[in-house]
C-alpha cells in the first residue's frame, strides 16, 4: 500500500469515481492580512461501488465532510474529475448541475437545522415531489404518506412540525425527503452522531433496508469506526485530506494496513475490551 | 416505598428497608422523591422527573444511562435550579445539607460554579465567542473570590494544564473559534473544576467527539476526580463508556431509576430488561464480518418501539410495551423499587429473569 490509497471496488461498477479530487480552503485571520490555506482535500481517488454501502470514516477535521459536500456537487473541487454515471460533473454549470440534483441526495447531521421548522413533516416530503413536479393534487398527499410509512414514521405524525419530532423522528422525515426523488445515491453526513445508540441502529436498520429495497447506493460518513463496521461493504479512512487506507469492511478491520486505521482500530478496541470484560458473562 | 401485598408483600417489605435512602451522613448529595413536571400554561403536563431517589458520595463518579427523552439532562439542570419556569419541582435536593429545591435566586450565583458545576453537551455554545478562553476561566474565580489578577492568571494557568492543555500560554489568549473541538472541551472542564466544586455535573460532554478524543477528554475528567477529589455525575447514552470509569451506574427511563448499582456488578448481570437491552446495543465488532453478513440480511440489535410520550395518567410500568419479558402485571401497576441484593436497585417485576 502506498502513501495514497487508490480506492477502487474491484467486484462491483462504480456509480460514482473521483479522480485526484483536490480541494482548499483560504482562511484569513481575524483583524490580520495574513491568510492560511487549508488542504481539505489532496489528490482523492475514491470509487463508489455501485448498490453498496461505503463508509467514510476518519476524525473531526480529516476532510470527509468536504469530501461528501464535493461529491454531492454542493462545493466545486480546486482540482480533480467526479465521474458519475459517465459523465465528468465538474465541468458542469450550476445550472446543468440542477437536473443532476435529484439523483444526488444528501442527509445532514443536525436535522433540526436542516429541516423547516414552519412547515409540516408532510408538507417537508411534498416539497422535492412539487418542485420536481413528481406529483400533485391528491397523489401527492398519498405519496408522502407512503413514503413516511416506508421510513417507519407513523401518519399520525404527518402535521407534527419537525420540532414536535424526537432526534430520530427527525433524521427519518431527513431520509424520507431524500429518498422522495428517487436518488441512486445516498449521503449520509454524520447522520447518527448526537443519536442514541438506540436510534443509530434503528436509523442504520433503515438504510439498509433501503440499500436493498431500493437498490440505493450510500455513503455513510462517521467518526466511529465500530459503528460502520457493522453496516459498511467497504471503507475508506481519511487522514488530513487523504484517503489513506481503503478496502472492504473485513480487509480494514481485520489486517488494516495504515497507521491511521490501527489507532482508530485501537480506540474502540479499547473501549470495546473494557465493556466485554466488564459484561463477561452477561449474555450480551 | 413501603407497600404490602399479598404475595410479593413480605419480601418487598423486607427488601425495600434497605433501598431507602437513608440520610447517611457521608453523602455529599441526597436527591430523594425527586419530580418535576413540565407544565408549560395551557398544554399537557409532562413528568420528566418521576420520583428519584440518588445519592453522591463525595469524589464518587456516578454514571447516568438512559435514552433521548429519558430524564437525563433535567435531572442535571434541576440539580443545577436552571429548569424553566414552567417546570414544577417536588421532592429534596441536598447538597452539603442544603436544600436546593429552596434556594433563592441570589443565592444560586454562590453555589454554581464554586460548590457545584456543570459541563455542557456542546463547549462551543457554552464558552462566550467574544473573550478570550483564559479570561472565561477567570471569570469564574472572579466570581467567587476576589482577588488579584495576578494571581487569578496563575490559577487559570493551572486549571488549563490540569485539564491536559500543555500550552497554557497560547490557549489563554485565544477565542473559542480559534480552538479545536477537543481544546474547546477542555477549556470547558477547567473552566468548571477552577473553583474545586465539590461535584461536578457532566451531560454528555463527549457526544459529538470521536473515540479517540472522547477517551482522552474521559481521562482528563478522571484525573481531575483523583486530583482535586470533586464528586462527578457523568450523563451518557453509550454504556461503553463507563466501563472502568464510573463508580455506579443508574439507568433511566422515562423519567424513572429503573435500575443502579455498581458499573462491574450491573453490566456482568443485568437486571432490569431495558439495561439487558441497552448493553445489547454497543457494538460489537464482528472480526472478518462486512459484505457477506450484511447481504444475508443482518441487522442491528434494536430495543424494539422508542420511549413514547410521557404521560402522568398511564398506570403500569412505562417499559412494559417495549419489553420482552412483560407480563399481564406490569400492564396493571407500576413496579416499586426493590433492593434484591447490597448496593443494588432495580425496578421490575420480573428482574434477572
Amino acid at each position: 500500500m502506498g502513501n495514497e490509497a487508490t480506492a477502487t471496488a474491484t467486484l462491483h461498477p462504480g456509480l460514482m469515481r473521483t479522480h485526484g479530487l483536490s480541494k482548499h480552503y483560504i482562511q484569513r485571520a481575524p483583524f490580520s492580512r495574513t491568510a492560511f490555506r487549508i488542504d481539505a482535500l489532496v489528490n482523492v481517488n475514491l470509487e463508489i461501488a455501485s448498490g453498496c454501502l461505503t463508509a467514510l470514516v476518519g476524525e473531526s477535521g480529516s476532510g470527509k465532510s468536504t469530501l461528501a459536500s464535493c461529491l454531492a456537487m454542493l462545493e466545486k473541487p480546486n482540482r480533480g474529475e467526479i465521474w458519475f454515471e459517465g459523465k465528468d460533473l465538474t465541468s458542469w454549470s450550476n445550472r446543468k448541475l440542477g437536473s443532476l440534483r435529484p439523483r444526488i441526495q444528501m442527509v445532514f447531521q443536525d436535522s433540526a437545522g436542516a429541516l423547516n421548522p414552519r412547515s409540516s413533516a408532510e408538507q417537508i416530503i411534498e416539497e422535492p415531489l412539487e418542485i420536481q413536479r413528481r406529483e400533485s393534487g391528491q397523489r401527492l398527499h398519498t405519496r408522502a404518506r407512503e413514503l413516511m410509512g416506508e421510513v417507519g414514521l407513523s401518519p399520525d405524525l404527518a402535521n407534527r412540525s419537525p420540532m414536535e419530532l424526537s432526534g430520530g423522528q427527525r433524521q427519518r422525515l431527513a431520509i424520507a425527503r431524500a429518498i422522495a426523488l428517487d436518488p441512486s445515491l445516498l449521503i449520509l453526513d454524520e447522520s447518527l452522531s448526537g443519536l442514541d445508540l438506540s436510534t443509530q441502529a434503528h436509523i442504520l436498520n433503515l438504510v439498509l433496508d433501503l440499500k436493498e429495497n431500493r437498490a440505493l447506493t450510500a455513503v455513510l460518513i462517521s467518526h466511529d469506526l465500530s459503528l460502520v463496521g457493522q453496516v459498511a461493504d467497504f471503507i475508506a479512512v481519511m487522514h488530513q485530506g487523504r484517503i489513506v487506507e481503503y478496502g472492504s469492511t473485513a480487509q480494514v478491520l481485520g489486517s488494516p494496513q495504515h497507521p491511521q486505521t490501527s489507532k482508530l482500530l485501537a480506540s474502540v478496541r479499547l473501549l470495546e475490551s473494557a465493556f466485554r470484560a466488564a459484561s463477561a458473562g452477561a449474555g450480551v | 416505598m413501603l407497600y404490602l401485598q399479598s404475595g410479593w408483600g413480605i419480601f418487598a417489605l423486607v427488601s425495600t428497608l434497605d433501598a431507602i435512602p437513608c440520610p447517611c451522613a457521608s453523602a455529599l448529595l441526597q436527591v430523594c422523591g425527586l419530580t418535576v413536571t413540565y407544565a408549560p400554561r395551557g398544554e399537557r403536563p409532562v413528568p420528566a422527573l418521576r420520583g428519584i431517589n440518588l445519592d453522591v458520595a463525595p469524589g464518587e463518579i456516578v454514571g447516568i444511562l438512559g435514552e433521548s427523552g429519558s430524564g437525563k439532562s433535567t435531572l442535571a439542570l434541576s440539580l443545577l435550579g436552571l429548569l424553566p419556569a414552567s417546570a414544577q419541582v417536588e421532592g429534596s435536593v441536598l447538597l452539603e445539607d442544603e436544600d436546593l429545591t429552596k434556594t433563592a435566586d441570589s443565592r444560586w450565583a454562590a453555589i454554581r460554579g464554586a460548590k457545584i458545576a456543570m459541563i455542557f453537551q456542546e463547549p462551543g455554545l457554552s464558552l462566550s465567542p467574544v473573550m478570550r478562553a483564559g479570561d472565561q476561566v477567570g471569570e469564574v474565580i472572579r466570581a467567587h473570590r476576589p482577588g488579584a489578577r495576578k494571581q487569578r492568571d496563575q490559577e487559570v494557568e493551572v486549571a488549563l494544564k490540569d485539564a491536559g492543555l500543555t500550552e497554557s500560554g497560547r490557549i489563554y489568549k485565544a477565542y473559542p473559534h480559534q480552538l479545536s473541538g477537543g481544546e474547546l472541551h477542555r477549556v470547558a472542564i477547567a473552566q468548571a473544576l477552577v473553583c474545586r466544586p465539590a461535584l461536578v455535573i457532566a451531560d454528555e460532554p463527549t457526544r459529538s467527539l470521536d473515540v479517540t478524543l472522547q477517551a482522552e477528554i474521559q481521562n482528563a475528567l478522571r484525573d481531575m476526580n483523583r486530583k482535586q477529589g470533586s464528586a462527578l455525575i457523568f450523563i451518557t447514552h453509550n454504556p461503553a463508556l463507563l466501563t472502568g470509569f464510573a463508580d455506579r451506574v443508574l439507568v433511566m427511563y422515562a423519567g424513572r431509576i429503573v435500575e443502579a448499582g455498581p458499573v462491574a456488578q450491573v453490566y456482568r448481570r443485568p437486571l432490569h430488561p431495558y439495561t439487558r437491552g441497552l448493553l445489547q446495543l454497543v457494538p460489537e465488532r464482528r472480526e472478518g464480518a462486512g459484505l457477506a453478513s450484511v447481504l444475508t440480511g443482518n441487522r442491528l440489535p434494536v430495543i424494539p418501539g422508542h420511549l413514547g410520550d410521557l404521560d402522568s395518567s398511564a398506570q403500569g410500568c412505562a417499559f412494559e410495551p417495549r419489553c420482552a419479558a412483560r407480563t399481564a402485571r406490569c400492564q396493571a401497576e407500576a413496579p416499586e423499587e426493590v433492593a434484591p441484593e447490597p448496593g443494588r436497585r432495580v425496578s421490575c417485576f420480573n428482574y434477572g429473569k
